[in-house]
């Protein structure tokens, strides 16, 4: 029966690689070693904290994180900031409120903003709508056990700038290695040493894009550590259960099949 | 019910023959649950509990999951956000669901496997086989619908190709399409019936399941030799039967708890997995997705759907002989759901007069070669349409064809089969024991 089993995963599995595969990137996306990967991963609450100031200083001039309530800047298995600065956050940007018929200071219980360039996708789910590193050589191992692969394919597009620039149709592009194609419209948003970190982490480039990647994790997928500490709990409740089940069917064909010996 | 002699329910004290003579719903529930079950089966009859499980299970999470979704092009995605991170338990609820449709096909197609081994679809269970079919019909249609109701890129994309198909009929195509979209491209008013169909069908399957289990609870179940239960006397159907309960409910119980422990470590761990990245991005008609790829578990039927291009010479000689009526894309569609007509014909295809292919020295090659290819269509619908998979792709069509409409009706004449156990009991004491006799 184990057998069938294994078959009948190894089969879903390999075969929905092919689905995930075919989704690629024609960019080069390499290998970023994150603390959240594989099933006893953990978000890092202080990078989550410095990925949020990447975003806030740099990011949001643009971009928006329409879907993520700004109350669970709080939450446990987030960046977890105390709760007057998850107020002081929302105060400093403003939303139109139709019942006031003015603008007003946001509250935790509103959302980010959406991005004040059209041009420019919201990024609260983009660690999720996007697939990244599928090695090693190609066999997508790595997204069995690390995940999908947005947040490497967002550090390799921050990290992926060569410096070369063309102009096409009045807009500018630049060239970047992990970007489908090559030329994207995005200037480079980092180049290391954009924002002080508070807690003196270095703010070389790949480190700010690996913070940034690290927190548009959290803002795609925010209840992961729940869901991993409920998967947890199923697998080690479903382990005993079958052993207790296990015992109960051999006990109970144990006549069926004595007879049949004696038979 | 069932035709093998075993004991019925028997009403005692007053309060049950009071409630049996006027409504003898115990005695049905008792007929049910201690059905005579042979006792030789084997771990791949299991599929059937975890199939109703499924089916369970995607009921109960979806009808919780529809009091916080709100089907509306420009809500959809949102209130799907919402469920995921403000609902409690919601992001466990969606994951389950998504994940639980996946469960659900891979149970059914070993399922389906097991019943084109084991000959469980011929006489005298053609009605088991093909309400099973019609089970399956639904699901796949139920499950289509279930992905487009998230409004994500791809959900939008494959609700566009899919129902594309249809608009390929030729002179009725394009007013069906409309028909069915409720408009002349996919917007609100699809997102609307989809979601009304999505919640209608289960139901449907459920009572299909009903049916299913009824037909064959009147056959009595096949099991891997294919040799009948004795059914002379009671004894004599004792001898090659034990009740369903407890000895297959607690079997069957035990492997829904290994099932369930790979499905729960998929959920906890990589929900995400067998989805499309693009489902992550909301719905835009004006952007296509690179590839537009259905889920794995449609995938062996795409492929068969595109492996018939305009330069295959069936297509070519099909066209020229409609006068054009039938196109490459026609084509595609009518391979595509002729695919799964031909196995659902295949209590009338196979002329072998043994059910259980281990007794079919032949036909055990052609089997495995068909779940072979089966694999390799599914893999094949996830490539490009380009070579040298759109060759593989028509190769593994032509062998799913030539499967069911040649091989089998031939190999009925021509191959020797090997002697079968004469009973159950004999086959179960040679497992366990030492052999009858």
């Amino acid at each position: 029966m184990l057998k069938k089993l294994a078959i009948s995963a190894v089969a879903a599995l390999t075969l929905s690689a092919g689905g995930a595969l075919a989704a690629g990137a024609n960019g080069h996306v390499h290998d970023v070693d994150f603390s959240f990967e594989g099933p006893f991963g953990k978000y890092d609450q202080m990078q989550l904290q410095r990925g949020l100031q990447v975003y806030t200083e740099v990011c949001s001039a643009c971009h928006g994180l329409k879907f993520v309530p700004i109350r669970t800047l709080a939450d446990e298995g987030g960046p977890q900031l105390p709760e007057d600065q998850v107020r002081a956050y929302a105060a400093q940007l403003d939303i139109f409120d139709p019942e006031l018929d003015d603008t007003r200071p946001r509250t935790p219980a509103d959302k980010f903003p959406v991005g004040g360039d059209p041009k420019a996708p919201d990024l609260s789910l983009m660690a999720k709508a996007r697939s990244g590193f599928h090695g090693p050589y190609g066999t997508g191992m790595s997204q069995l056990f690390n995940g999908i692969g947005g947040p490497e394919y967002i550090v390799s597009i921050l990290t992926g700038y060569t410096g070369e620039e063309k102009e096409e149709a009045g807009t500018t592009f630049y060239e970047n290695t992990a970007f489908p194609g090559g030329w994207i419209a995005m200037a480079p948003p980092l180049s290391g040493e954009d924002v002080e970190f508070a807690d003196e982490h270095s703010n070389e480039l790949h480190h700010e894009a690996e913070d940034v990647a690290a927190f548009l994790m959290w803002t795609a997928e925010p209840k992961m550590m729940a869901r991993q500490q409920a998967g947890f709990v199923a697998v080690l409740f479903l382990t005993l259960l079958s052993v207790l089940l296990y015992l109960t069917n051999k006990r109970i064909w144990a006549p069926v099949k004595k007879a049949a010996k004696k038979a | 019910m069932s035709g093998i002699p075993h004991d019925h329910y028997e009403p005692k004290t007053g309060a049950e023959k009071w409630l049996h003579s006027r409504l003898p719903i115990v005695g049905l529930l008792y007929d049910t649950i201690m059905i005579p079950t042979p006792k030789n089966l084997n771990w791949m009859w299991i599929w059937g509990i975890i199939l109703t499980f499924c089916l369970a299970l995607q009921i109960v999470t979806g009808i919780v999951l529809v009091m916080h979704y709100t089907p509306h092009v420009s809500l959809a995605f949102a209130s799907v956000e919402h469920i995921m991170r403000d609902v409690n338990g919601g992001h466990m609820l969606r994951y389950l669901h998504a994940n639980g449709a996946s469960l659900f096909f891979v149970a059914v197609y070993l399922h389906i496997f097991r019943g084109l081994y084991y000959g469980s679809y011929k006489a005298p269970r053609e009605i088991t086989w093909i309400i099973g079919m019609l089970i399956y019909l639904c699901m796949m249609g139920t499950a289509f619908m279930g992905y487009v109701l998230p409004w994500g890129q791809m959900s939008f994309w494959g609700a566009t190709v899919i129902t594309g198909l249809f608009g390929a009929i030729p002179f009725v195509g394009e007013p069906i399409q409309t028909w069915l979209l409720g408009g002349p491209a996919v917007d609100n008013a699809t997102l609307n019936r989809f979601f009304s169909l999505h919640y209608l069908l289960p139901f449907v399957i459920a009572a299909l399941v009903a049916v299913h289990i009824w037909a064959f609870h009147t056959t009595g179940n096949n099991n891997p030799t294919g040799v009948d239960v004795r059914r002379g006397s009671k004894a004599e159907a004792e001898k090659d039967t034990v009740p369903f309960w407890p000895y297959f409910v607690i079997k069957d119980v035990f492997a829904l708890a290994v099932v369930l422990l790979v499905f729960f470590a998929i959920v906890g761990f990589m929900p995400n997995y067998l989805g499309h990245p693009d489902n992550y991005i909301e719905a835009n008609p004006l952007a296509t997705p690179a590839h537009i790829v259905p889920e794995w578990y449609f995938l062996p039927f795409y492929a068969i759907l595109r492996a018939f291009t305009a330069d295959v010479w069936v297509v070519m000689f099909a066209s020229w002989i409609t006068g054009g009526i039938i196109d490459a894309k026609f084509f595609g569609v009518l391979a595509m759901f002729g695919a799964i007509a031909v196995m659902a014909l295949v209590p009338w295809l196979d002329t072998s007069r043994v059910r259980s292919g281990r007794y079919r020295p032949m036909f055990k090659w052609w089997f495995w070669l068909l779940a072979v290819d089966f694999m390799v269509l599914m893999w094949a619908g996830a490539m490009p349409a380009e070579p040298p998979y759109s060759t593989i792709s028509l190769i593994g069509a032509t062998y799913w064809f030539a499967y069911f409409l040649v091989i089998l009706p031939l190999l009925g004449v021509i191959e020797k089969p090997t002697a079968a156990p004469a009973t159950i009991e004999e086959d179960f004491n040679n497992h366990y024991g030492k052999p009858a006799e």
